[in-house]
C-alpha cells in the first residue's frame, strides 16, 4: 500500500506544481469551508419530483401521521409514523424553539395509503418499493402499493423537511413519484475479521434507511472468527468465536437484527462462505476442513472444506436447512470465493479421488464438483443463492444463480458483459470496496457515484440481467470504533447510483446533496465523517 | 468460595512458570502473521487488488486473532527487569501515597485519583477479585517527588525520568520532578493486567525511564473542522496513555478562526464558522490548559501568518491584501508593509502570552502565497525601497519582525520550515525551533537547518491525515529523527518531532479513531530508546496498547483483524 499512497502523493504534488506557482501545496491545500445548510434536498434523488417556491410550516404539536381510511395497516407502518415523527421533530436534536410566521399554510397531517396487506410481511427482491408523495396544506398524502414504498416515501418526506437559522420547519409544495431503479441495494458488512456489536450494526440499518438501501448482505463468518452461534453446530461457535461468550451472535441477536432490518424494509442475506475461508470453522467442525500434506505426511494443517467426504455434505446440508429456519430471505450467499488448491493439492486422498471421478490434474474441477454439490443442496431445501463471480466463470450453475461480482478480471465491465451474456443474473461490488482506504477520504465518493452497473458493453436484454450492486466493508481494518465513520457517507454515493435514474449523474447537484445527507445523518447521531472542511447548520445540540 | 479461590491460587502458581513462554508463543504467532501480512501487502508483483486484501491462506485456531493482556508497557521503558514472579492488586486495599518527605500537589493528588479508575476500569463486582491472605497483595504505591510541585507547569526541558520498583515490599515510584510521577504511573498502570478470574496482576518489575526527546507532540488542526472541547480533552487523555507532552494547537487557519480574543473579538465573531457554536471562549481554552497541565501535557497554541489566514480577514478589515485577478476580487496574505499590520500582530501576541503559559508560541510562515503580494503597488514600492529583490525576502522582513516581537515579550518563536529557507537561515534568531514538514528530502532540511545552529522538530514522516489500507503504522515507526547526515552536536539540536492530523477530512466524528493507535507508533519513537526497532516486539505491545485504549474509552482503530480481550466496544 506504501507504494500506491506514495504514487497518489506524488500525482498530486505534480498536479499542483502545474497548477500554482507553490512549491508544494500537497498536503495542506487550502480548500474553501463549506457552511452545509439544510434545504430538503433528497438523496438518493427521487425519478420524479417537482417542487414549488410555496412553502408550509410543521409543528411538533400539531403534526401527525394518519391511515387513509382505505388502506391496509400494519405494525411496519406504525413503528415507521413513531420513528419518523421523532426524526422530523429532532426529538434529541437541537433545541431551539420553533417560530411559526402567520403568513405561513401549515402542513398537519401527511395521510398514507397502502394497498397491499402489510401485516408480517418480509421484503423480498421482488417487493415494489414504488411512492407517490404530494406535499399540499394542510394534508398531505402518500400512497404506495407496499409498506415498503410507504418507508421509502416517509424517508423523502423527512428530508424534504429543512429549517431555517431560526429553527422553523420548513417543507415545500412537491409532489414527488419515485421508484428504485435496481431491486438489489446492499452493504456488506464483515463480522468475521472483527466482531461489530449489535449497537452498530443497527446504527448502520438506521443509515442504510436514511439512503434507501434495501439488503444488508451480513457476512458473518469467515477465516478469522465464527461468531454466528449455530443451533445444530454449537461449537462452531464456542471454538470459533474469538470468544464465545462476548464476541457472538446469539438466536436472539439474530432474530433482533431480523426484525430491526424488516422494519426499515431491509432483507437481511446471510453469507456463508465456503470452502475457502473458512479457517475458523475447523476447531468446531472436526473431519470438515481438507487435511493439508508434506509429501505423505499431514502436517497438522487444515484448509477448505474436505470436498470428498459425504459428511462435508451431510453438515453443510444440517447448517444450510438451519440457515433456512433462521432467515426468512429466500436468498443465502454461499461464497465460493478464493480457492487456493495448495491443500487440496497436497493430499494424497484427495489425489485418489481426482482420479476417480476423472478430474485428472484440474483442481478447478473439484472445485465445481464441490460447489455444484452445494447449490444443490441449497435449491432442495428451497433456497435460492448468490455466489462470488469466480464461481460462475468456472461455470457449471443454473440460470436462476446471482453472481456478485467482486474484481476486475480483467475490467468490471468485461466481468459484466461475460456473466450476463451467459444468461446469469449479477450484483455489482467491484469498485464499490468501501474499505479501501484512500489518501483523499473527501472524493473518493466520485468515483463511486460515476460507476454505472449497466455500462458495458451488452444487449439491452444483458443489461436488465444487473439486479443491483452493493457497498462493501470488509473487515480487516474496520470494528466499532470507526465502521459508521468509514462507511457514511461514502455508501450514499453508492445509495444514489443504485437507486436514480441513470441520467442522474451531474457532480455538482451530487456535492451538494451528499453534503446534505451528510449532515442530516449527523444531526441524526451517526458518525458520519466530513467530506470537506466547513460544518453543519446543526451540528451539535 | 473456598474452591474458587484455590483454583484460582493454581492458576497463579501455573502462571508463574508458564507466563514467559506463553508470552514468547504468543509474540512468535503474532510474528509469523505478522510477516505473511507483509509478503502480501509488499509484493511488488502487482499492484493491489482486491483479492490480495481479502485473501487469508492461513488455517488455524482463532486465538492468535485475541489480544492477550501482558502489562506491556508502550511507550517501551529505556530500562526495564520483569520476573515471572506476580502480585494481585484490589480497589478495596490499594491506595496511592507520598513518601515520607516527597513534595505534594494537587496534579499529583488528582492524578492518584485518575489512575484509580484507570487500573480498576472493569467491575470487580462481577470478577470477585479480592485480595486475600492467599495470594501476594500489593497495598500501595508510594511516590517520592523529589523538586516542589504546587502549581507548576510542564515546559521544555522539564525532568520527565523517574525509577519504579514492583516488589513484595510494596511499590516505589521515585522522581525528581511531577511530570516524572506522571509518566511512572502511566507505566505502572499499564503493568497490570487482569488474570482468568478478573484478578488484576503486576510481575515484579524495575524501571528505570527517561524520554530519548524533549518534544512529543500532537498537531490537530480546529480550523478545517472545529473539534469540540470534549474530544480535544479526549485526545488529551490519549496523549497521557502515550506520554506526548505536547499539544500543538493548530488553532486557527485560513477556513475559520475559531479562538474567541479578548483584544479582538470580531476576528471570531466574523472568522468562526458560527460565533456562538464554533468558538473556543476564554473559559473553553482555560479548561483545556488545565486539563493539559494535570496531565504533564504543554499546549502550544499556533497562530500561522502571514499566510493561512483568510479567516481573519473578516474581523479585522485591512489586515490582508486585496489583489485582483483574472476571477476576481481576492484576498491574500497578511500586508506587510503597513504599520498597522505590526500593531495588530503586536497586540494580538501580547494576549497570546498572557492567555497561553507555554514558552513556546507557533508562528506558522508556511506556504505563503506571493500572488496578491505581487498585484500590489504599494508592496512593490516598498520591495524596491528595501532593494528586496524576491518576495521571500520580503516575507523574512516580516518573520523577523514578529519574531523580535515575540523575543521582547520573554518567549520563543517555532515556525515551519519555510521560514529557514536555504541562505535566509541567517535571519532567524537562534533560539528559534523549525519544524520540518515537507516529505521527501526531510533528512536533508534537518541538517541543514541544524548546521545553522537552529533547533528542530520533526514532522515530514508523520502526517498521519494520510491514509492508506492496511497496517500502516510501520513506516512511522521507522522514521527516525536523527536519520541524517549530521556532527552529534547537529543531532542534539533535534527536540523531538510531532504526529499531525491535519483538518481536512477530520472532525469529532473520526478524529480519535484515526489518530490512535498510529500516533502511538511515533509516541514510541519519541520516548523510547534508539535501539527499540524490533518490529515484532513492537507490534505485540502496539496490539495490547491498542486494547488497552479501547477499555479506557479512546475509540482507537483494530490495527489488523482481531479480538480485544473483553466485551467489545
Amino acid at each position: 500500500m506504501a507504494v500506491l499512497s506514495t504514487i497518489q502523493c506524488v500525482f498530486s504534488v505534480v498536479l499542483v506544481l502545474f497548477a500554482s506557482p507553490l512549491p508544494c501545496l500537497n498536503v495542506r491545500a487550502y480548500q474553501r469551508p463549506v457552511m452545509v445548510q439544510q434545504t430538503g434536498k433528497v438523496l438518493p434523488k427521487p425519478q420524479m419530483m417537482t417542487v414549488s417556491a410555496e412553502a408550509y410550516t410543521l409543528a411538533m404539536s400539531s403534526f401527525k401521521f394518519t391511515y387513509g381510511s382505505s388502506s391496509e395497516m400494519c405494525d411496519i407502518v406504525d413503528q415507521a409514523f413513531r420513528r419518523y415523527y421523532d426524526l422530523i421533530f429532532d426529538v434529541d436534536g437541537p433545541k431551539k424553539a420553533p417560530k411559526v410566521p402567520e403568513s405561513m399554510a401549515e402542513l398537519t397531517v401527511l395521510q398514507v395509503m397502502v394497498k397491499e396487506p402489510c401485516k408480517g410481511a418480509y421484503p423480498s427482491l421482488e417487493s415494489s418499493e414504488n411512492y407517490t408523495l404530494t406535499v399540499t396544506a394542510p394534508m398531505g398524502m402518500l400512497v404506495a402499493d407496499s409498506a415498503w414504498g410507504v418507508l421509502r416515501g416517509l424517508e423523502t418526506f423527512s428530508q424534504l423537511i429543512y429549517r431555517t437559522d431560526d429553527g422553523t420547519m420548513i417543507i415545500n409544495k412537491t409532489t414527488v413519484e419515485d421508484f428504485p431503479r435496481f431491486a438489489h441495494r446492499g452493504i456488506l458488512l464483515d463480522t468475521s475479521r472483527h466482531f461489530i456489536p449489535l449497537k452498530y450494526i443497527k446504527q448502520n440499518l438506521d443509515a442504510m434507511a436514511y439512503n434507501k438501501f434495501n439488503v444488508f448482505h451480513w457476512h458473518i463468518v469467515d477465516d478469522q472468527s465464527f461468531p454466528y452461534q449455530s443451533v445444530v453446530f454449537p461449537d462452531l461457535s464456542a471454538k470459533g468465536a474469538f470468544n464465545p461468550y462476548t464476541h457472538l451472535y446469539t438466536q436472539e441477536d439474530v432474530k433482533d437484527v431480523i426484525e430491526y432490518s424488516r422494519l426499515r424494509g431491509i432483507r437481511v442475506v446471510p453469507e456463508f462462505d465456503t470452502p475457502g475461508h473458512t479457517a475458523s470453522w475447523g476447531a468446531g467442525l472436526p473431519g470438515f476442513l481438507t487435511p493439508c500434506y508434506d509429501g505423505s505426511t499431514p502436517n497438522g494443517k487444515y484448509y477448505a472444506a474436505n470436498p470428498m467426504l459425504n459428511t462435508t455434505y451431510d453438515y453443510m446440508t444440517k447448517l444450510l436447512q438451519e440457515v433456512k429456519d433462521v432467515f426468512p430471505d429466500k436468498y443465502v450467499h454461499l461464497g465460493g470465493d478464493e480457492v487456493n488448491f495448495n491443500c487440496w493439492k497436497s493430499n494424497p486422498d484427495i489425489t485418489k479421488f481426482m482420479e476417480k471421478m476423472g478430474f485428472g490434474t484440474d483442481y478447478s474441477k473439484l472445485e465445481q464438483y464441490y460447489i455444484k454439490n452445494i447449490l444443490d443442496i441449497s435449491t432442495s431445501i428451497g433456497r435460492d443463492y448468490i455466489v462470488w463471480q469466480e464461481v460462475l466463470d468456472n461455470g457449471v450453475q443454473d440460470k436462476s444463480t446471482v453472481g456478485e461480482v467482486w474484481f476486475e478480471n480483467p475490467t468490471i465491465q468485461a466481468v459484466l458483459e461475460r456473466l450476463t451474456a451467459k444468461g446469469y443474473r449479477v450484483l455489482l461490488a467491484a469498485g464499490w470496496y468501501l474499505n479501501h482506504d484512500v489518501y483523499n477520504p473527501g472524493t473518493d465518493w466520485a468515483d463511486f457515484y460515476k460507476l454505472d452497473p449497466q455500462v458495458f458493453n451488452g444487449t439491452q436484454a444483458q443489461k436488465d440481467l444487473v439486479i443491483g450492486g452493493e457497498a462493501c466493508m470488509w473487515g480487516e481494518y474496520v470494528d466499532g470504533t470507526n465502521l459508521i465513520a468509514r462507511l457514511w457517507p461514502r455508501a450514499s454515493a453508492v445509495a444514489e447510483r443504485l437507486w436514480s435514474n441513470k441520467d442522474v449523474k451531474n457532480m455538482a447537484d451530487a456535492t451538494v446533496r451528499m453534503d446534505e445527507q451528510r449532515c442530516r445523518m449527523v444531526r441524526r447521531g451517526l458518525n458520519a465523517e466530513p467530506l470537506h472542511p466547513g460544518f453543519c447548520q446543526f451540528e451539535y445540540d | 468460595m473456598a474452591p474458587n479461590l484455590c483454583r484460582r491460587r493454581q492458576w497463579i502458581k501455573l502462571c508463574f512458570s508458564l507466563v514467559s513462554i506463553v508470552l514468547c508463543c504468543y509474540a512468535a504467532g503474532v510474528f509469523s502473521l505478522l510477516r505473511s501480512g507483509y509478503t502480501t501487502r509488499a509484493g511488488s508483483d502487482e499492484p493491489i487488488k482486491s483479492s490480495s486484501l481479502r485473501f487469508s491462506r492461513k488455517t488455524g485456531g482463532t486465538g492468535r486473532y485475541v489480544v492477550r493482556e501482558a502489562g506491556h508497557v508502550w511507550p517501551k521503558p529505556q530500562h526495564q527487569v520483569s520476573t515471572v514472579d506476580v502480585f494481585v492488586l484490589s480497589r478495596d486495599t490499594f491506595n496511592f501515597t507520598y513518601a515520607p518527605g516527597s513534595h505534594r500537589c494537587e496534579i499529583l493528588d488528582l492524578a492518584f485519583g485518575r489512575y484509580t479508575e484507570i487500573i480498576f476500569s472493569i467491575d470487580e463486582a462481577a470478577t470477585g477479585s479480592k485480595c486475600d491472605a492467599d495470594t501476594t497483595c500489593l497495598v500501595v504505591l508510594e511516590v517520592s517527588v523529589k523538586e516542589s510541585c504546587k502549581g507548576a507547569s510542564p515546559h521544555l526541558g522539564a525532568k520527565e525520568n523517574y525509577e519504579l520498583s514492583v516488589a513484595r515490599e510494596g511499590v516505589k515510584l521515585k522522581t525528581d520532578s511531577v511530570w516524572g510521577a506522571l509518566r511512572g504511573l502511566e507505566t505502572f498502570s499499564q503493568l497490570i493486567y487482569r488474570g482468568e478470574h478478573g484478578l488484576y496482576t503486576v510481575n515484579r518489575t524495575d524501571i528505570q525511564d527517561f524520554p530519548r526527546f524533549p518534544h512529543r507532540g500532537v498537531l490537530l488542526d480546529t480550523s478545517r473542522h472545529f473539534v469540540p472541547v470534549k474530544y480535544i480533552l479526549q485526545n488529551l487523555d490519549a496523549m497521557a496513555f502515550n506520554k506526548f507532552n505536547v499539544f500543538h494547537w493548530h488553532i486557527v487557519d485560513d477556513p475559520s478562526f475559531p479562538y474567541e480574543s479578548i483584544a479582538f473579538p470580531e476576528l471570531s465573531k466574523k472568522g468562526a464558522f458560527h460565533p456562538d457554536t464554533h468558538v473556543y471562549t476564554q473559559k473553553d481554552v482555560r479548561t483545556i490548559l488545565e486539563y493539559a497541565r494535570l496531565r504533564g501535557i504543554r499546549v502550544v497554541p499556533e497562530f500561522d501568518t502571514p499566510g493561512h489566514t483568510l479567516s481573519w480577514g473578516h474581523g479585522q478589515p485591512g489586515l490582508l491584501t486585496t489583489c485582483y485577478t483574472k476571477t476576481g476580487k481576492q484576498r491574500g496574505a497578511l500586508n506587510p508593509v503597513l504599520e498597522a499590520t505590526y500593531q495588530f500582530m503586536g497586540k494580538l501576541l501580547q494576549e497570546i502570552k498572557d492567555v497561553f503559559p507555554d514558552q513556546l508560541v507557533h508562528l506558522g510562515g508556511d506556504e505563503v502565497n506571493f500572488a496578491c503580494w505581487k498585484n500590489d503597488a504599494e508592496i512593490t514600492q516598498f520591495m524596491e525601497k528595501r532593494g528586496f529583490d524576491y518576495y521571500v525576502k520580503l516575507q523574512t522582513y516580516y518573520v523577523q519582525r514578529i519574531m523580535k516581537n515575540v523575543e521582547s515579550l520573554g518567549k520563543v518563536s517555532a515556525v515551519w520550515e519555510d521560514v529557514a529557507a536555504k541562505g535566509q537561515e541567517g535571519s532567524v534568531p537562534k533560539s528559534t525551533v523549525i519544524q520540518v514538514w515537507r516529505p521527501g528530502k526531510w533528512a536533508q532540511k534537518m541538517a541543514q537547518v541544524t548546521r545553522h545552529g537552529l533547533r528542530t522538530i520533526l514532522s515530514a514522516c508523520w502526517y498521519l491525515d494520510l491514509i492508506s489500507t492496511g497496517e500502516d503504522w510501520p513506516p512511522y515507526y521507522r522514521c527516525d529523527p536523527h536519520a541524517f547526515n549530521g556532527t552529534t552536536d547537529q543531532k542534539d539540536l533535534v527536540l523531538g518531532g510531532e504526529a499531525c492530523l491535519w483538518g481536512e477530512y477530520v472532525d469529532w466524528t473520526n478524529l480519535l479513531s484515526r489518530l490512535w493507535p498510529r500516533a502511538s507508533a511515533i509516541a514510541e519513537r519519541l520516548w523510547s530508546s534508539q535501539d527499540t526497532t524490533d518490529m515484532e516486539d513492537a507490534s505485540v505491545r502496539l496490539g495490547e496498547h491498542r486494547c488497552r485504549m479501547i477499555r479506557r474509552g479512546i475509540p482507537a482503530q483494530p490495527l489488523r483483524p482481531s479480538a480485544c480481550p473483553f466485551v467489545p466496544v
